[in-house]
């Protein structure tokens, strides 16, 4: 048993296996039923029509399908960059022991935080549409949003570090932007990467709303290919494709960023660093 | 004006409770698919989270707005009233992954006693499950399950793009009516939303004061 969680279930004796095997038979016939169900619906409809994908081989929707993942790629790394760097300012003015600093920030944060990105890019586009164009407008819409959940993951990281850090750190004599530059920070980004990068996703996911202020990104072109040519449904197939494809990357990445700090911390609380 | 808000208030809610309602239990069923003895279960309840998660909302929505009628799907004879069902579906299908996710990490976090336990009283799986081990994984889950809600009731606003009537429609068309009026309508727009969000948090705030166990 390789799951996770058998604790939940015994390891299963001859009948449980008999169980077993009945349940799984009936899920895959089950399952099977549904698939049979979407491909005949699908036939019926005529999207399975070989001339329905055929645009898809094409080197000219091959093209337009690429510029919008590279339209929709370069959004989303302009806010994330943007949003990061937010998210960092607004997380050190939360944090900061003046009342007079940390109240009105907090409140900032919480409206931003507080309503749909879509308004935030809508707004944006309405107001200061006409002079930044749809690009900047979903970057700034991405960035307020995001920037400030990721400035609430960064602050519960720094909160997490041990409060011996701190402490050893002023008492050495550091500067307080000392302490949180050269010992809370670093500790707390290690701590809070899964965290941040799963936000890097959902931004990625959001910069999909660009299509609503005009932005050409991928979903623009994928419905722009749909309606040309009359094949919505593989269009969208193909389009969802490509966006968990780009998603799983980054997720992918993620993982691998992780075991290689993680690999790194165990080496920094080795005897060998603690003494330096 | 006023009426057009109200209106507009009025359809975010009922989306926002119809996918409430929706993706709990579907939620339920994927967490309870991810840990079940039976492996062809847990690779569905796997895939289809991990494929849902990963598609932007708006390519969802896409799918079964547009795509639906493409295979005959239609559940209302008034086209309003239809494009509001499948809306609620591709928000029940998406918003059901994270509630799906979110289960399951307390799954996790239930002592493996309490399971142990029960399997030794000989309850079932399902009896396991349903009476022991969910209705605590619940209780630890109710602060991140809040924010998953509360991001599913600002995903609402997405609906607005396929002929919904809601908040966000109801700003276009305000905009529409009074286009001198736009900061105001926006920062309209905004409180709506923040006293929707503030209301829900309060609500989780005190179902978490009531039901919480610390660990």
């Amino acid at each position: 048993m390789s799951a996770p969680t058998q604790v939940l279930f015994d390891a299963p004796g001859p009948r449980a296996r008999r169980n077993n095997v009945i349940m799984s038979v009936v899920s895959v016939l089950v399952l099977l039923g549904i698939i049979a169900f979407i491909v005949w619906k699908f036939y019926d409809a005529g999207q399975l029509e070989p001339n329905r994908w055929s645009p898809f081989t094409y080197t000219g929707i091959q093209q337009v399908l690429l510029r919008g993942m590279g339209a929709t790629l370069s959004v989303a790394a302009v806010a994330t960059l943007l949003a990061l760097a937010v998210g960092l300012v607004f997380a050190l003015l939360r944090l900061a022991p003046t009342r007079a600093i940390s109240l009105p920030s907090t409140i900032v944060l919480e409206v931003f935080r507080g309503v749909p990105v879509l308004l935030l890019i809508f707004a944006t586009f309405m107001i200061f549409g006409n002079r930044i164009g749809p690009f900047w407008s979903v970057v700034i819409g991405l960035t307020l949003y995001n920037g400030m959940v990721i400035a609430e993951i960064i602050r519960a990281g720094i909160l997490a570090v041990p409060k011996g850090q701190r402490e050893a750190a002023m008492a050495i004599g550091l500067r307080s932007s000392q302490t949180m530059g050269l010992v809370l920070l670093p500790q707390a980004l290690r701590a809070m990467m899964p965290t941040l990068i799963a936000q890097v996703v959902v931004l990625l996911k959001d910069s999909a709303l660009g299509f609503m202020v005009t932005y050409q990104d991928l979903l623009y072109q994928v419905n722009a290919i749909g309606r040309q040519y009359n094949n919505l449904l593989p269009t969208f197939i193909v389009g969802a494709l490509l966006y968990i494809a780009i998603n799983m990357i980054v997720a992918a990445s993620a993982q691998w960023l992780e075991r290689r700090l993680q690999s790194k911390t165990a080496g920094g609380s080795g005897p060998a660093n603690a003494i330096d | 004006m006023t009426q057009l808000f109200l209106s507009g208030t009025w359809g975010t809610l009922r989306l926002f409770l119809l996918t409430l309602v929706g993706c709990l239990v579907l939620g339920t069923i994927l967490a309870a698919m991810r840990v079940s003895p039976t492996p062809v279960l847990r690779v569905t309840a796997h895939t289809y989270v991990n494929v849902v998660r990963n598609t932007p909302l708006t390519l969802v929505m896409f799918f079964c707005v547009f795509g639906l009628p493409y295979l005959d799907i239609r559940f209302a004879e008034s086209a309003g009233l239809n494009s509001m069902i499948l809306a609620t579906i591709a928000l029940i299908a998406y918003t059901a992954c994270f509630v799906a996710e979110t289960l399951r990490s307390g799954i996790a976090t239930v002592p493996v006693g309490q399971a142990e336990a029960a399997r030794a009283i000989g309850l079932t799986f399902g009896q396991t499950l349903s009476t022991v081990v969910l209705p605590q994984a619940v209780r630890t889950v109710i602060p991140p399950l809040g924010s998953v809600i509360i991001a599913m009731l600002k995903n609402t606003s997405i609906a607005s793009a396929f002929n919904n009537r809601e908040l966000m429609s109801a700003m276009r068309n305000a905009i529409e009516l009074r286009g001198d009026l736009v900061i105001t309508i926006l920062l309209a727009t905004a409180v709506v939303y923040l006293v929707l969000a503030l209301i829900l948090g309060r609500v989780f705030d005190l179902l978490e004061k009531k039901l919480v166990i610390l660990r």
